[in-house]
């Protein structure tokens, strides 16, 4: 497989905050690869620097041969980017949205009004052509947005987390169209913080936290890696020492505050023995989650914390 | 490949402010002519002022429409362009350098400006009663004037429009843009300063006096004026201040 994107040595810097700390990746032409973290992992930063809205502070990145800190214009011209909040031009109708997005990459006007209507027809969207943006419900603004990232026929489509904040039915939508995408043979490169998109979706997924690559796998290896333990979380109504748990049929457990994370074989066994803990010692119990061995579970073990 | 892109940019924008035109003059054609039909028609029908006093204020009242307008319609645009959603995105992701980009809008605001005042002039002219010594006689001159002032206050709106947020427009109106209307030259020549020696200098900071002056060396040449030179010098000075402090702004919003 030809490499479609390389990063290396890729660090952002604002001020304080180290945003990116050497991320080095390769991503392979057609892939539909996945950069999977919480909020503030640097899965926008990332995305930020190779569609070149942002300075990297140091490192390369190669988007279909550009380097985009040395020629974002070129860079720009292959790449199509689905923002993280739907971001339409609303001084334009629907329609003029993408017949002037293609324009400013140079297409003829009737070429331009030709992809519109095959773009406005194959996202549903047809019957808003002439509606203003604004009058768009927010699941509308995302395929529009993508429409918008297609209509120049870029080789390489980026999406920031394109499903927050729809419903479930957009959602699965938005999947459907992302697959179809993928099988015609694009390379897309997206971010999420939903594990299920990631396994879902994704031929790869780069687990990143706090600046770094943590993981870097197909969905099913990485669930192989996962530890064969489910993670139970119990959330107290008031924070307790940080000191290890001896608790039966509980492998280990973690104390961050108020939340006791425990690991055990079986969650039938260790959930009892954690709730007469917490009776024991005079603590109400607030919430109580599980965790089966998972990507979700896998994240847990790398990075001490949850993704959402 | 650039030129094609830069004309698709002229186009959006073009398109835009047809359609916002009515609202464009609303915002500053209307007051400028209202003080024409205060100034130029009611007060001198009261024999309070001079009829004569419209010839000095009509070029002003021109000229402050044209930078205001200028001004105005790229910097509000640009702030919500910039806002919560940063929607000027699909034009930055645009094959095209960020600094042409910016350059596109200093031009679309400078030929906003250009057709306000071309609108406000006329209706002043008749308003006022067809004032005294306003003449026709150097139309390049304006034109050059008008483009030129113009730029220059689109600059500052680029500017503006990448450093303000919305929030703190009413606070820039009242502190920037009131001086520097009352002492740009719009209501009284600059050389009516004579017996104000230190007003007299300390307004050539301000760049609406040059617009003034502009307006009245092109329309009332015969009434005493800066000389052009001056005029010119600082018009373009003021537009090379502007447009690079503004293009630094922009730059810095666009890309981070």
């Amino acid at each position: 497989m030809r490499t479609e994107i390389h990063i290396s040595g890729l660090r952002k810097v604002y001020g304080q905050v180290t945003a990116l700390d050497g991320l080095d990746l390769d991503i392979g032409e057609g892939e539909l690869f996945g950069l999977l973290g919480p909020n503030g992992a640097g899965k926008t930063t990332t995305i930020g620097i190779l569609t070149t809205r942002v300075l990297a502070t140091s490192g390369t990145a190669v988007v279909a041969g550009r380097d985009v800190g040395k020629d974002p214009v070129g860079a720009r011209r292959m790449i199509g980017v689905v923002p993280q909040r739907p971001n339409p031009d609303r001084s334009l109708l629907v329609g003029e949205n993408l017949v002037f997005h293609a324009t400013y990459f140079g297409i003829p006007r009737a070429e331009a009004s030709r992809r519109t209507d095959a773009l406005l027809e194959q996202l549903g969207l047809t019957d808003k052509k002439k509606a203003k943006a604004d009058a768009l419900s927010g699941g509308q603004q995302q395929r529009l947005m993508i429409a918008r990232a297609l209509i120049h026929e870029p080789r390489v489509l980026f999406l920031d987390e394109p499903t927050v904040g729809l419903d479930p039915q957009a959602r699965l939508a938005l999947w459907d169209v992302l697959r179809e995408l993928h099988g015609q043979g694009r390379t897309i490169v997206m971010t999420t913080h939903y594990m299920e998109e990631a396994d879902q979706l994704c031929d790869r997924v780069a687990i990143v936290d706090r600046g770094k690559l943590l993981a870097l796998d197909t969905p099913s290896e990485l669930k192989a890696k996962a530890p064969g333990e489910t993670i139970i979380e119990v959330t107290l109504d008031r924070p307790l020492p940080d000191e290890p748990l001896s608790l039966a049929g509980v492998t280990r457990t973690e104390v961050r505050g108020p939340v006791v994370r425990a690991f055990a074989e079986r969650a039938a066994a260790a959930v009892p023995s954690l709730l007469s803990f917490a009776e024991s010692r005079g603590y109400a119990v607030k919430d109580i989650h599980l965790s089966k061995p998972s990507l979700e579970t896998l994240f847990i073990s790398l990075t001490g914390r949850k993704l959402a | 490949m650039n030129g094609k892109v830069f004309g698709a940019l002229l186009l959006r924008d073009a398109i835009v402010a047809r359609r916002e035109i009515v609202a464009l003059l609303v915002r500053t054609a209307f007051q400028p002519v209202l003080l024409v039909v205060v100034f130029g028609y009611v007060l001198p029908s009261m024999g309070m002022i001079p009829r004569g006093y419209a010839t000095t204020m009509v070029p002003g009242v021109a000229a402050l429409c044209l930078s205001m307008a200028s001004l105005m319609s790229v910097a509000m645009p640009l702030v919500v362009d910039f806002g919560f959603t940063k929607e000027i995105e699909d034009r930055l992701l645009a094959p095209i350098a960020t600094d042409l980009i910016a350059v596109e809008k200093v031009i679309v605001g400078a030929l906003q400006g250009f057709v306000s005042a071309a609108i406000v002039l006329p209706l002043s002219y008749l308003v006022s009663g067809r004032a005294a010594g306003l003449s026709l006689s150097h139309p390049l001159l304006l034109i050059v004037v008008m483009l030129l002032t113009g730029a220059a206050f689109s600059s500052f709106g680029l500017w503006l429009g990448t450093v303000m947020q919305a929030q703190q427009m009413q606070v820039i109106i009242s502190v920037i843009f009131v001086p520097m209307i009352m002492f740009g030259c719009v209501y009284y020549p600059w050389s009516g300063l004579e017996h104000l020696p230190v007003l007299k200098y300390a307004v050539l900071i301000n760049p609406v006096v040059y617009a003034s002056e502009g307006l009245r060396a092109s329309l009332t040449p015969a009434v005493p004026h800066m000389p052009l030179v001056a005029i010119f010098g600082a018009l373009l000075v003021s537009l090379a201040v502007l447009l690079s402090l503004g293009l630094r702004s922009f730059r810095k919003k666009a890309i981070t």
